[in-house]
């Protein structure tokens, strides 16, 4: 798995495809928060995702992992069809790791207990081992001091950081994160993007919705613009926010970085 | 300090101030009862009245209770021995009011299962008892029942065999198909009780090894005791912790099927809910007592004390139900997406992700229901079984005993208090424990 590739620190993208999306929309009622959505994402890839709020960007890496349901088109995740196949749904889900803007860690368990249940219960690891592969992934992260505490002592920085972690430990080959630095004060967001950038340094395929662009500049090959649930644009950082093509990416860019 | 900033502003401490006690007013009972009785004028007032009106109390009941007379044959005898209460009367009836009717020899039976309940509670309600202790929790409504009803092993032994059957066969099930393997193993279990198990094939065979009780000399047989002879306390427990225990699974997956996404259960559990909140327990009662006999075939025996059980687990259940549902309710969203994303199934994210947070929020509501229900086991009085308020009416009408009030009452609501006391004791205990939000 990713664990070899973890051994280099120059982050190399393959040919293999890790994401396919096809002509994918999706419905809230008669509302078409997804339209024509195409991406294709190489194994390897990091692809941060921009754009307005309410444009989609959330519902489009959910449906990645059906936590929303597509109403039309395809969607292949290494390799496997998502359809309404529970096995399927399963199979991906313990394939792509999650991370949230409200982290959602589960609080009447302990950290260390966070990151072992899913492998415990999904991957049917021995405790013994669930617990070192945890212990592994919080001194990634940085907090292995913190194990035996429960998330609401924590800070916001810390909880991300174990959120990354607890879904570090199912072995994920793809991450997905939904702004996970949006709920945090300023000092604790260069935290989560250092660990971030750290996992680009292995060579995770990561799909990152956020509005930090010097973390898009530092680590991405690619950066999308969504708006009105749509892909307005995309390009590499350079070109994307040096010479962005579309009017509403330059709004938009105007309106983020003016200030 | 002030004095320091007015003359200059640079200060460096060259002594260390020694540790010093508060001023006497700032310690032990001077400053507890400042604090606590009387801190303003208003609260000094308040709390004055009310050491008078704990005096008063005092003053009245205590010698009713110095002056009492526990040996005496009736309550006149009684008024002339003392001037207090007169607890003779519970001298004289306590074997009634703790088992009712039940055989003076016997007796040691439902003492024996009251005191294998504990070890049978410890391992369910704290985990720092062995769990080795669990075996006895499971083994006790088989044990508990051939104690207290007696009779031949052999009928508790065929009921716990059907059990055994359908755990297994949900065992085998449940890894691969959760769901499929939860409805097998219930229609295995109630097709087994009702066709083959109970009074049926696996009994007969367990009676030809053992021998029928009935016929003559049997091994591992009691005298048998008709549900009609179980009153008093016991009946209270019997219906208390039977409809307790079952209400509370039946609860959380009402609770469950009225969030689910399946159309036809979801229903069902609404219309059951409804149902039965909409419903004065006492009509379920009579319901029980009257209407369930023309309901079932001719010559069905169907336990009084069964038919009551099953009417207020149905009824604590419903309530119950409501009340978990407020605490999934009350539960964010992304808890459950958390637990998606990381492949958790629907059971294995109830059983270790939501349940155990909704339950926790719903505590209060819960044991709020379990002492509700509690006391409403008294409400049997009216299909006359003999509750412990069953017990007291014919004491009531003993010319012995005639006008005697508040030692009755008073004995049975101590009871009943004592048992709704550690319920919320234990409760309290609990949340406490559960607490993982801010310490
Ligand atoms: N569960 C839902 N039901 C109906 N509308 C929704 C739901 N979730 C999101 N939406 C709508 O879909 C649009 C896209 O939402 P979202 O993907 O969260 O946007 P973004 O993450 O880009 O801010 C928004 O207009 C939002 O109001
Ligand atoms: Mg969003």
């Amino acid at each position: 798995m990713s664990m070899a590739e973890a051994q280099s620190n120059v982050p190399g993208i393959s040919d293999e495809v890790a994401i396919s999306i096809t002509g994918m929309n999706k419905w809230y009622g008669d509302f078409h928060v997804l339209r024509d959505i195409d991406l294709t994402v190489q194994r390897g890839e990091r692809i941060v995702i921009c754009g307005p709020s309410g444009s989609g960007k959330s519902t489009l890496i959910r449906c990645i992992n059906a936590l929303e349901e597509h109403q039309k088109g395809e969607i292949v995740v290494d390799g496997t069809l998502l359809s309404s196949d529970l096995k399927n749904i399963d199979k991906i889900r313990s394939e792509v790791g999650m991370c949230f803007q409200h982290f959602n860690l589960f609080p009447h368990l302990t950290i260390l207990e966070n990151c072992t249940l899913a492998p415990i219960w999904v991957r049917k690891m021995p405790k013994k081992e669930a617990e070192e592969i945890a212990m592994h992934y919080l001194e990634k992260v940085k907090i292995p001091d913190q194990a035996n505490k429960y998330p609401g002592q924590l800070s916001g920085g810390q909880q991300q950081r174990v959120a990354i972690a607890r879904s570090l430990c199912m072995r994920p080959r793809i991450m997905l994160f939904d702004e996970p630095t949006s709920a945090l004060d300023p000092e604790m967001i260069k935290e989560v993007l250092d660990t971030m950038v750290s996992l680009a340094e292995d060579g995770m395929t990561m799909l990152c919705v956020t509005h930090e662009m010097g973390f898009a500049r530092q680590v991405a090959n690619r950066v999308i613009f969504m708006d009105a649930g749509q892909i307005v644009e995309q390009n590499e950082p350079e070109e994307f926010f040096n010479n962005p093509k579309s009017d509403r990416t330059q709004l938009f860019l105007s309106q983020i970085l003016g200030h | 300090m002030s004095d320091t900033h007015a003359n200059t502003v640079a200060f460096v401490r060259e002594t260390q101030i020694p540790q010093s006690p508060p001023p006497a007013t700032e310690r032990g009972i001077v400053k507890w009862l400042r604090e606590n009785m009387f801190s303003s004028v208003l609260n000094s007032i308040l709390s004055l009245l009310s050491i008078f009106f704990i005096f008063m109390l005092i003053k009245d009941l205590g010698p009713w209770f110095w002056n009492s007379t526990w040996n005496a044959e009736n309550l006149a005898e009684c008024r002339e021995l003392n001037s207090g209460a007169c607890f003779a009367v519970i001298n004289e009836r306590w074997p009634q009011f703790f088992f009712g009717f039940y055989p003076a020899e016997e007796r040691w039976r439902p003492v024996l299962a009251f005191l294998l309940l504990f070890p049978a509670l410890a391992p369910v309600l704290f985990d720092k008892a062995p769990r080795a202790l669990l075996v006895v929790t499971l083994l006790f409504p088989f044990v508990a029942y051939w104690l207290i009803w007696g009779g031949s092993i052999a009928f508790p032994l065929a009921v716990l065999l059907g059990f055994v059957l359908a755990f297994v066969i949900w065992k085998a099930l449940a890894k691969t198909q959760p769901t499929i393997a939860l409805i097998v193993s219930v229609l295995v279990l109630v097709l087994y009780q009702l066709v083959v198990g109970g009074a049926g094939l696996v009994e007969n065979i367990l009676m030809g090894i053992l021998g029928n009780p009935e016929d003559g000399p049997a091994l591992l047989a009691f005298e048998e005791v008709e549900s009609r002879n179980i009153g008093g306390f016991l009946l209270t427990l019997i219906l208390g912790i039977t409809s307790i225990s079952l209400a509370l699974p039946i609860g959380i997956l009402l609770a469950l099927g009225r969030q689910s996404d399946l159309i036809i259960i979801k229903y069902i559990c609404v219309g059951f809910i409804e149902f039965i909140r909409g419903v004065p327990l006492i009509t379920l009662l009579f319901v029980a007592n009257v209407l369930l006999a023309y309901f079932l075939p001719p010559g069905t025996t169907f336990d009084l004390i069964l038919r009551v059980v099953i009417m207020v687990t149905a009824f604590a259940a419903a309530y119950l139900a409501e009340v978990v549902r407020g605490g999934l309710a009350a539960l964010p969203r992304g808890q459950y997406e958390a637990a998606d994303s990381l492949g958790l199934d629907y059971w294995q994210a109830m059983q270790l992700i939501i349940l155990p947070q909704a339950l926790k929020i719903s505590i209060p509501g819960i044991v709020n229901v379990f002492i509700g229900l509690f006391k409403d086991t008294v409400l049997v009085s009216i299909i006359s079984m003999y509750d412990p308020l069953g017990i007291v009416q014919p004491i009531l009408a003993d010319s012995d005993w005639n006008g005697i009030l508040w030692e009755l009452y008073g004995f049975v609501a101590l009871f009943f208090f004592i048992f709704c006391y550690a319920m919320s004791q234990y409760s309290r205990y609990l949340e406490q424990k559960l607490r993982t939000d801010h310490r």
